[in-house]
């Protein structure tokens, strides 16, 4: 049969509305996962071999949570939200005097021999009832991590005019080049042993 | 006739919305390739805590997650409304997260198992009794990087 013509054009008008329908859709079944929290590192199970060390009372830092949420920091009572501060001080005390291996060229401090001696002997020592509530133990752990971001960020700025936080942000990120990683995997580093994370969390205790 | 009488030129031509299914499209597979399906409905109430120095999790592929909380209205009279494990699909007890994590971990691909992180999604109204048991069978699958899960915000409305 002979064509007579060109065909009729398909009407698109209604493809508008189509596309519609579907992008509500997405729209509708998307769902923004929450992705960001608090990274941890457990201890792991095998107890070492060896002797434990033995660490001086005056370089650890207790914070203990009971079940209702109140807080004992070095055997007082504290408000959580002095614990960043408090934690600061303990850290940044340096209280090894001048001269001796430990001292702290880079703390400010208030050098007070009864408190940590060196930020890298300082150990923040974390405890916690089985009925507190876990939003109270995020906030005592964001505290914690806040108080090392914050000493970290400072000598950061000194050494490199950066923020810390910033500068492991880019690190972890995997659009970053590998050449500019490179640096910052050392300035990261650097950054970190000034200022280790010296975290032990003991077994929680069922009675209070 | 006035100076300032309007001159009319016959109507205003219709604006063109031949473009506008183009435009469509261009938004819809931008949602297409966002959407991320769920894989697993939780049924355990979920209400994060808030914190401000968090770290993103990267890649979707190195995590694995638990969900803790009291179980769904729906749920409540079967299970209770203590605080749950939840796995995969399923409430579960403490001693069941070990076997969970080996397997999920068995499923990734080698060069993955070694730097798994397990996101734990705990609602803040849990205790932190559940916690220490999950924290404890994660330390004997050696599984030890964990990220506890939180939104951004400030940490203080926690305690509410």
């Amino acid at each position: 049969m002979p064509r007579r013509g060109a065909p009729p054009e398909v009407n698109a008008g209604s493809m508008a509305d189509i596309a519609f329908l579907l992008l509500i859709f997405f729209l509708v079944t998307t769902t923004i996962e929450t992705d960001a929290g608090l990274d941890r590192m457990l201890p792991p199970l095998e107890p070492p071999t060896e002797a434990p060390p033995i660490i001086k009372e005056k370089n650890i830092f207790t914070v203990n949570i009971n079940k209702n949420g109140q807080l004992l920091v070095e055997d007082e009572l504290a408000d959580i939200k002095s614990l960043k501060e408090k934690a600061m001080a303990f850290l940044d005390n340096g209280g090894a005097a001048k001269g001796t291996e430990e001292y702290c060229n880079y703390c400010m401090g208030k050098k007070d021999i009864a408190s940590s001696d060196n930020p890298s002997k300082a150990i923040i020592s974390l405890k916690n009832d089985r009925e507190t509530q876990y939003g109270v133990y995020i906030t005592v752990q964001n505290e914690i991590v806040a108080a090392y971001n914050e000493l970290r960020n400072r000598e950061s700025q000194r050494l490199y005019k950066r923020n810390f936080t910033d500068m492991e942000a880019e690190y972890l990120n995997p659009e970053t080049s590998d050449e500019a990683k490179a640096v910052l995997k050392e300035r990261v580093k650097k950054i970190q042993e000034l200022f280790p994370q010296k975290f032990s969390e003991a077994e929680t205790s069922s009675g209070n | 006739m006035s100076k300032f009488s309007k001159k009319k030129d016959g109507d205003i031509p219709a604006v063109s919305t031949a473009s506008l299914p183009d435009i469509v499209f261009m938004l819809l597979f931008f949602f297409m390739t966002v959407t991320v399906m769920k894989d697993t409905s939780v049924k355990v109430q979920n209400d994060l805590p808030k914190a401000s120095e968090i770290k993103k999790l990267e890649k979707k592929d190195r995590v694995i997650t638990i969900y803790v909380g009291a179980p769904t209205q729906e749920y409540q009279k079967v299970f209770g409304s203590e605080a749950k494990i939840q796995l995969n699909d399923k409430f579960s007890s403490p001693s069941e997260v070990g076997p969970y994590i080996l397997q999920e971990r068995a499923k990734k691909s080698e060069d993955l198992q070694n730097v798994l992180t397990t996101s734990l999604k705990v609602d803040r109204e849990a205790n932190m009794g559940i916690i220490s048991d999950i924290k404890e069978e994660l330390r004997k699958v050696n599984a030890l990087k964990v990220n506890y899960t939180t939104y951004e915000g400030i940490a203080f409305d926690n305690l509410r």
